[in-house]
């Protein structure tokens, strides 16, 4: 297993350069080129080389790289223009609203997407069936952000029933120790504050988690119904185990591997759709600055964001694997 | 092994492997049998007809539309705060410029579906030269490539399309290669699995032996096989390019031409005037779950059908 | 003196702000200080933002959203009037000028301090104004002292040290500025929030000028992030930056009438719907730059849209092709060409149909409100037939003009770009013009794109600083270098223009100043380098019991006298 371990985070070495030669290349390729990028439009040419000159950029493109690459590795990703801070340090700043979004967003598709989707297979052909299966078809077929707009309408406005943006009332004056705002209310003791976040959190995790849910409905169904044709299942049948038995020891254990790990693949849809949702809702996390940096040509942001949100999902896709190969030996063998 | 999602990976591969069935009993193709049962299947058929549907709409937009999608009939009568409604002339009311709204919809419909086919063309034909190259080459072609594909792979889609047309710049052009370049990856993994697939299979075994060359092996009989299971991943991306289209205009890295009428654009357009004309909005994004959910719908039950799995 | 820096636009640009109040979340009623009379005292107003600040040390800003903070937390010597353009008192309580323009003796306002309880007085001044003079390395990049560079023309260092020569203190309360040249933006420029005098000692305490970074990182200083330090009515509690919240409270020990409410926070959000619909929820108390198409409804909901006079101004450049290295279209080097398009564009229908009420069509390129306006000047009507006609005795039919225009931004005077590209461009077609659209993002590709000269005709427009002519018709069209204009307008040859308006910005005498304007508003309307199309009053919306907020023309809103009614 540890083989299997190492074996695989090796693997991501050559991704992970790959991606840097990638992104470094995206900002060299960026029309007037990093200094312009940085210092703005009304950028002398005297600044321009002031700029050049401070950041290495008259040398040869390898050295360039080298050090882009030196840089990364420890986290520098240079500053942002935006904010006049360091990326790195923008973006710790921001995670955590993303990661506490879409964890509930998941918690959302999973807890409604498995029963759903086991209860359609349960009961296949039926009007829950379809009804389920065509609603899954929908929901990955409407646009994140107008499905946000909906919901905020909706329930925000209309009906008042929640809030509609931010991450926390502004009148609340919470102690911030992870930035995580439910976890600082919990560890703080600050009960209202915890209480006020989850409550900002629900719109946005609903409008997030609807396509993976939409998938996870789809895949549970399938798998199940994929499961209960196999042969240990009909085995266990016919040795006349009493049905609930075999559900929860076969069926269902074996029809949550494949849903397990579409959760990996889902980080990836989950942190495009957080550009959108945290947009609508004002959300502060990395979504809504990357959106930031697209409005105002942030490229120190955008290099630096992509980059390390692609390193996020190549973990989480690494740890998903990983996991699999524990539950599965078939898959440790290979 | 890649660092791809195991389940994304298997849902490729296993679509991929579909090329390498054997035919189908009694002489009838599997592609054909598959046909044979989409008939009878009221969801793809659904599906189906949505898609021709609007398909029809968009060639015929210059006789279909009422009026001209750019003129400003009602500009005179605009005041921010106050967009006329339907009324006769205009069954779905002007936009914020005075601009019919079913004409606009219904040329819009050429719009949105030739951005969704080109940039999906577009990433089946890179896609599938990158597979290509992978799994007919194997060995270090093999390697660099797929490891190229791993890298793109790595990037959430969305963010792909935005560092692509950050840096083309705005255009119709460069928001459709945009959207084709996260569509290349998964072709590209198609095409080489398929290929491989089809390595052991009896007449590619078969052609070797007689000492047919490599590539009339891939191009005579390798590719053609592995032509159904790219058709159905491309009906399915055609949604997926539609709606990435709308977000990526929701996002400001739209076509900078908006007189031209596209959904995407329509909708994003439309959120300013929300509180003002919601049907502005409401329409195009109609428009856009509709058709979005045709080609998922028959992309669905297209690869069920192919999926020797489902045949019950 | 160049012309005035994109950045400064984009700063009022970017001000697609909200203000929110919220409803009182302490019921502390302490009339500390001074005794608030008309409005009742307490509360926190929470001001919706359409970005966040970038720091608070104005004097390395440009942007709309961190002037208003940095408004209400620092003064300079001077500001206007609330709900006007004069200028009024500040920190300096009077001045005068020595017979040959070039000394300025300011008296001081006594028994002012800091926010830190550093005294108020000419030494501090004079700090100031040798820091931005002496201004190095980073802190010299045009994004940082953007403002300084405009007004001033130079560093200490630099090549052209610009026109400040020196500052004195001569008494506790007396400060005499020297500078080695006559020029009309002094005094009014001291208005500016960049130009705010801010504490000495919080400014070397923090290290306030060390923008020059290392190779890790260009950074703003801890003084601009954490400890700015003015002589405001409100003074800088936090920035919680992930959650886009800034909170200023009231500074209890304020010179002047001290502020009613106890706290503001400014809260970012960047997307103007979610933006109403917040104030509509409850959760923010009012924001600014409404959208007109929102006007309507929000009052009917009882919200209170407070107009600002416009103080703008929106026209569409033509360029005229000498900038090198850029191929613009010649057709517009003839006036008939220009002169079609003035007639082409349906002026009325876009004031009507794209912007707010009040909005008025613009025949000058500075408003009526400023002095040097004139009726008296060619205003080019709608007549597309008219329009027609010059372009075929130009033999300018068909011609095709790239026309540029910005997304992703809304200001004040041009609401929605996109909107008022497509209108035009319907109109140019109208009379035989072909147009080839070119969309920007605003900041910095579109206004480094127009103000290199690379569009045909492009869509731009000014809000101004403070009441002087000068300050839109000389940013716009004044000589640049070598006899010609700006590259925006495609560097055109005008001796006339560029002498008149030298010839005013010089004149002493308001009266004959005045009348000189005037002239050179003729001149411009007859050579046509653009067209003015209109004025627009930007707004900001606030809840039903918000009062005491006044709108500024500048943009430059006052929010010490605001209180919320019970």
């Amino acid at each position: 297993m540890l083989r299997f371990i190492v074996r695989r985070l090796l693997q991501l070495i050559p991704i992970l350069l790959g991606l840097s030669v990638l992104l470094f290349a995206w900002l060299r390729a960026l029309p007037g080129g990093p200094a312009r990028a940085a210092l703005g439009e009304r950028a002398t040419p005297e600044a321009i080389a002031r700029y050049n000159e401070l950041f290495g950029l008259d040398q040869p493109i390898w050295v360039q790289y080298l050090r882009f690459l030196g840089r990364a590795l420890t986290l520098d990703f240079g500053s942002s223009t935006q904010y006049g801070r360091p990326v790195t340090e923008v973006f710790l700043e921001r995670f955590p609203g993303t990661i506490e979004l879409t964890v509930f967003a998941m918690v959302f598709a999973v807890g409604v997407g498995i029963p759903l989707g086991y209860l359609a297979a349960r009961r296949y052909g039926s009007f829950l069936d379809s009804a389920s299966v065509v609603g899954s078809l929908i929901g990955v077929a409407i646009p994140v952000f107008f499905l946000a707009y909906l919901f905020r309408l909706l329930f925000a406005v209309e009906l008042g029933w929640l809030p509609g943006s931010g991450r926390q009332d502004v009148r609340i004056d919470a102690t911030r120790v992870t930035n995580f705002y439910v976890l600082d209310g919990l560890l703080t003791g600050e009960w209202d504050a915890a209480w006020d976040a989850v409550l900002h959190l629900i719109l946005p995790a609903i409008a997030l988690g609807t396509i993976p849910l939409a998938i996870i409905v789809r895949i549970t169904r399938a798998s199940v119904l994929d499961v209960v044709n196999e042969d240990y299942v009909r085995t266990a049948n016919a040795k006349g185990l009493a049905t609930s038995t075999v559900r929860r020891r076969h069926v269902i254990r074996n029809a949550l591997l494949p849903v397990s790990t579409t959760i990996g693949l889902q980080t990836g849809l989950l942190l495009s759709g957080a550009v959108l949702t945290e947009t609508v809702f004002a959300f502060g996390g990395v979504g809504l600055t990357l959106r930031d940096a697209i409005t105002y040509r942030d490229f120190a942001v955008l290099q630096g964001f992509i980059l390390m949100l692609a390193v996020v999902y190549v973990l989480v896709n690494l740890l998903v694997d990983i996991s699999y190969g524990l539950l599965d030996p078939r898959v440790r063998a290979r | 092994m890649t660092v791809l999602g195991q389940y994304k990976r298997e849902r490729i591969d296993a679509l991929a492997a579909q090329a390498g069935q054997p035919e189908g009993e009694g002489g009838v193709s599997l592609t054909r049998s598959a046909f044979r049962r989409l008939r009878r299947d009221p969801v793809a058929i659904t599906g189906a007809v949505i898609v021709l549907v609007f398909l029809a709409v968009a060639a015929f937009a210059p006789l279909l539309a009422p009026r001209d999608p750019i003129t400003q009939y009602l500009l005179s009568e605009i005041r921010p705060g106050s967009i006329p409604g339907p009324r006769q002339g205009f069954p779905l009311g002007v936009d914020n410029l005075g601009r019919d709204l079913l004409s606009r919809l219904i040329w819009g419909s050429r719009q949105s579906l030739l951005i969704g086919f080109v940039s999906t063309v577009l990433g089946v034909l890179v896609g599938m030269t990158l597979g290509i190259l992978a799994g007919a080459f194997g060995g270090w072609v093999d390697a660099v490539v797929m490891r190229f594909v791993d890298i793109l792979l790595s990037i959430p889609g969305l963010l792909m399309a935005i560092t692509v047309s950050v840096l083309l710049g705005q255009s119709q052009t460069s928001l459709m290669i945009a959207i084709a370049v996260t569509q290349v990856p998964i072709f590209a993994r198609l095409l080489r699995g398929s290929m491989l697939a089809q390595r052991g299979s009896d007449y590619a075994v078969a052609a070797r032996a007689l000492g047919v060359r490599r590539g009339r092996i891939v191009f005579g009989h390798v590719l053609p096989n592995s032509l159904s299971p790219v058709i159905v991943q491309a009906t399915l991306s055609l949604a997926t390019a539609i709606i990435e289209a709308a977000a990526l205009s929701f996002l400001g890295l739209g076509d900078p031409d908006i007189a031209r009428p596209e959904w995407g654009a329509m909708l994003a357009n439309a959120q300013d005037f929300l509180s003002v004309r919601p049907a502005l909005a409401i329409w195009p994004a109609l428009c856009i779950i509709v058709v979005a959910l045709g080609f998922t719908l028959l992309g669905e039950r297209l690869r069920e059908a192919l999926d020797p799995k489902f045949r019950r | 003196m160049h012309r005035r820096p994109a950045r400064v636009l984009a700063a009022s640009a970017a001000a697609l702000t909200a203000v929110t109040l919220s409803a009182c979340a302490s019921e502390r009623d302490d009339s500390g200080g001074g005794d608030s009379a008309e409005g009742q005292s307490g509360g926190t107003m929470v001001f919706g933002a359409a970005g966040d600040p970038a720091m608070f040390d104005p004097a390395f800003a440009s942007d709309g959203e961190t002037f208003r903070i940095a408004r209400q937390i620092h003064e300079g010597l001077f500001t206007t009037e609330a709900g006007g353009t004069e200028l009024v008192p500040a920190l300096a309580e009077d001045y005068s000028v020595s017979e040959d323009g070039l000394e300025y003796t300011f008296e001081l306002r006594d028994g002012v301090t800091f926010h830190d309880g550093t005294d108020f007085n000419a030494e501090a001044v004079c700090f100031n104004f040798d820091r931005w003079h002496n201004f190095e390395g980073l802190a010299q990049s045009p994004s940082a002292s953007y403002y300084y560079q405009a007004v001033f023309g130079g560093f200490a260092d630099s090549e052209d040290p610009g026109i400040y020569e020196s500052c004195e203190a001569v008494d506790e309360n007396t400060a005499v500025v020297r500078f080695n040249q006559v020029t009309s933006k002094i005094p009014a420029a001291l208005s500016l929030p960049a130009f705010s005098i801010q504490s000495p000692t919080a400014l070397q305490e923090y290290d306030a000028d060390n923008l020059s970074g290392s190779e890790d990182a260009l950074t703003y200083t801890e003084y601009a992030l954490e400890h700015p330090t003015g002589t405001g009515p409100f003074r800088f509690e936090s920035w919680d930056r992930g959650n886009g919240e800034v909170t200023i409270v009231r500074n209890e020990d304020y010179w002047g009438e001290p502020a009613l409410l106890d706290e503001i926070i400014f809260r970012t959000i960047p997307d103007g719907n979610t933006r109403r619909q917040e104030l509509q929820a409850g959760t923010i108390d009012g924001y600014d730059f409404v959208a007109p198409a929102d006007y309507a409804s929000l009052q009917e909901e009882g919200f209170q849209i407070l107009v600002r006079d416009p103080f703008n101004i929106l026209y569409l450049g033509f360029n005229h092709g000498n900038v090198p290295g850029t191929n613009a279209n010649p057709a517009l080097q003839d006036i008939r060409v220009r002169q079609a398009i003035a007639h082409a564009i349906d002026r009325e229908t876009i004031v009507n149909s794209l912007l707010p009420e009040g909005a008025e069509v613009a025949i000058n390129f500075m408003p009526p409100t400023v002095d040097g306006w004139t009726e008296d000047v060619q205003t080019y009507e709608y007549d597309p037939e008219r329009a027609r006609q010059l372009l075929e005795e130009a033999g300018a039919v068909g011609t095709t003009l790239r026309f540029y225009y910005p997304t992703d931004v809304s200001r004040p005077y041009l609401p929605d770009p996109a909107a008022m590209f497509q209108v035009i461009s319907e109109d140019l077609q109208e009379v035989g013009l072909q147009i080839e659209p070119v969309a920007l993002q605003w900041n910095p590709d579109y206004l480094q794109a127009v103000q290199s000269g690379q569009a045909d005709i492009h869509l731009l427009g000014w809000t101004g600083d403070y009441n002087d002519a000068y300050n839109f018709i000389g940013t716009f069209f004044a000589e640049d270098q070598n006899n010609q204009a700006s590259a925006e307008f495609g560097a055109f040859s005008a001796p006339e223009i560029f002498q008149a308006l030298a010839q005013a910005d010089a004149e002493p005498d308001p009266a004959a100043r005045i009348e000189l304007y005037q002239a050179a508003n003729q001149l411009i309307k007859e050579f046509l380098p653009a067209v003015p199309i209109s004025h627009s009053p930007p707004a900001l919306v606030v809840a039903e019991n918000v009062q005491g907020l006044e709108p500024s023309p500048l943009t430059a809103e006052d929010f010490s006298t605001v209180y919320l009614e019970d």
